[in-house]
């Protein structure tokens, strides 16, 4: 009896959550009348505006990483090795990007950097750009963050480091050498949400006017009919992607630790 | 030489602070504050105050209608899913399975979210019409639009279920057999084992996920614009509007209205922190 409940409900979630993607994806097939065939597909993929956007968001995705990983992972090593005290204050502001939506904080950036104030970065190409990946660093804040602190604390973070300086290594050197060799798993963790997150992200990119994959899907959306349904399957199929990848990683970094 | 140590370490977090101030502090601050501004830069209430007219409230009120139901049934549904897969005697196979998939639907939000519901359950969605061809129940007769508070919360379930079986996974696995042995020695039932010492434990680690899930779907903009466009006045969606072309003819009404969101948004987080802090008590 218990058993079967619990079958039941089972089935009836998967149901839930596979029919979405069956109709999408039954949808993005359907272009051609009477048959299933990968029309969509290649209209969307033949479409420059998809190359644009899908470029432009790659690219942001990347930035976004590596601001991350330059920004985090200096700042977990230093406070976990010179100021723990203040750990729990840290993780507190990490965690705050969750708290506040990501459309408050945008509206903040246009009207705190707009043409006439202080720093006018929204005025230039160059400037929103900027914004916007800093934006995203925000967003992918408390997924770095936690992913790269929680591989700082695995290892001896202060034995390395005297070790390094005893043998005459700089800051510049143990980071690069010693520390990141170390927590590149955890980066990589962190890295892949963000992706994930980057790629499909549209509120930001709208309202900053920035031509990425979230505000073309909208769009495509909005005026075309069988081309949306393709590109949900390829945003879910990235999705599915990076979580994968993400999921892989940190299984196999527990396996690393359990030999060491 | 001593003298200087101290603020040398501190100067070690200057990156991290300057970006913090700069791009999360400070926009946030400066809406906060514009909120009680006027045009000219004075103090006022007004704003506020402007919060209080009938389309505004009604927007908040969906808004906080839609957050509930889709986190009370996400918290509903991911329980009874965690549970019945850790508890229920199913193959130890599905769990990791679960856990996985659970990773990515709770992060396939969005824009494409809203385009899968649309191709299941909008007027030519693949179960509408194949209620209507199979079984002749017309969904859009019987009142149901995707388009709609209904509409938009099923499709919030998409990535509420999957945050509720991440977060109660755990809590679910942290249930000791020891208290179940206890409870069945002293006679209990299944169902009073339930009601009256696994629930309980439970309690704070569930309310607490209903606070973040709440915070969650509040928040949640492209889903809802990319699903309904503009024709369901939630907050995010008029929030939206308003950044882009102030619909409101007062730039600073829109500064309260995003005050307004964090509010919401943050009161739902301290519920969720101190629940979880209480929740980590038994739970080790």
């Amino acid at each position: 009896m218990k058993k079967f409940a619990a079958w039941a409900i089972l089935l009836l979630g998967v149901t839930y959550f596979v029919l979405p993607l069956i109709g999408m994806t039954e949808f993005s097939l359907s272009m051609r009348r009477g048959e299933y065939s990968f029309d969509a597909y290649a209209k969307v993929l033949a479409d420059p505006q998809f190359r644009q956007t899908f470029g432009y968001s790659v690219i942001m995705s990347l930035m976004t990483i590596a601001v991350g990983v330059l920004l985090v992972v200096p700042t977990a090593f230093w406070v976990q090795l010179r100021l723990p005290q203040i750990r729990p204050l840290i993780e507190f502001i990490t965690l705050l990007p969750l708290v506040i939506p990501a459309i408050v904080t945008v509206f903040g950036y246009i009207r705190l950097y707009n043409t006439s104030s202080w720093l006018p970065l929204t005025g230039s190409l160059w400037g929103t750009n900027f914004l916007l990946l800093m934006g995203y660093s925000t967003l992918s804040l408390p997924y770095m963050y936690r992913a790269v602190d929680t591989g700082l604390r695995a290892i001896d973070v202060r034995t390395l480091t005297e070790a390094a300086q005893s043998l005459g290594a700089g800051w510049v050197l143990i980071l690069a050498r010693v520390i990141m060799p170390n927590v590149l798993v955890a980066v990589l963790s962190g890295a892949f949400v963000t992706f994930a997150i980057v790629m499909g992200e549209f509120t930001m990119a709208a309202l900053l006017n920035r031509p990425a994959f979230g505000p073309y899907l909208q769009l495509m959306g909005a005026n075309k009919a069988y081309e949306p349904f393709a590109l949900a399957v390829i945003a879910f199929a990235i999705t599915w992607a990076c979580m994968g990848l993400f999921q892989l990683v940190t299984r196999f970094s527990k396996h690393t630790k359990a030999a060491g | 030489m001593r003298r200087f140590r101290p603020s040398l370490t501190w100067l070690g977090l200057l990156p991290f602070a300057a970006f913090v101030i700069l791009f999360l502090f400070a926009p946030t601050m400066k809406i906060v504050f514009g909120a009680f501004q006027r045009a000219d830069g004075s103090f006022t209430f007004e704003n506020i105050a402007g919060l209080f007219t009938p389309s505004i409230l009604s927007s908040y009120w969906i808004s906080i209608k839609i957050s509930v139901a889709s986190s009370a049934l996400g918290c509903l549904v991911g329980f009874l899913m965690a549970a019945a897969v850790i508890l229920g005697g199913l193959p130890k196979g599905i769990r990791s399975p679960l856990l996985t998939f659970s990773g990515v639907a709770s992060n396939f939000a969005g824009v494409p979210l809203a385009f899968a519901f649309l191709a299941t359950l909008g007027p030519l969605g693949l179960v509408t019409v194949f209620l209507k061809t199979q079984f002749g129940i017309n969904l859009r007769a019987m009142g149901f639009n995707i388009l709609s508070f209904w509409g938009l919360t099923i499709t919030y379930l998409f990535f509420q279920i999957p945050l509720m079986i991440l977060i109660i996974t755990p809590a679910i696995d942290g249930l000791k057999r020891e208290w179940r042995e206890a409870a069945q020695v002293l006679g209990a039932t299944g169902a009073q084992y339930w009601r009256m010492v696994a629930l309980p434990i439970l309690f704070p680690s569930i309310l607490g996920t209903f606070a973040l899930l709440f915070a969650n779907a509040f928040g949640a903009v492209a889903t809802a614009i990319a699903l309904t466009g503009s024709s369901l006045n939630i907050v995010p969606i008029m929030l939206f509007a308003q950044i882009r072309g102030d619909v409101l003819g007062n730039p600073h009404l829109g500064y309260a209205m995003a005050l307004g969101m964090i509010v919401v948004t943050a009161t739902a987080n301290v519920i969720y922190i101190w629940l979880r802090l209480r929740a980590e008590r038994w739970l080790k």
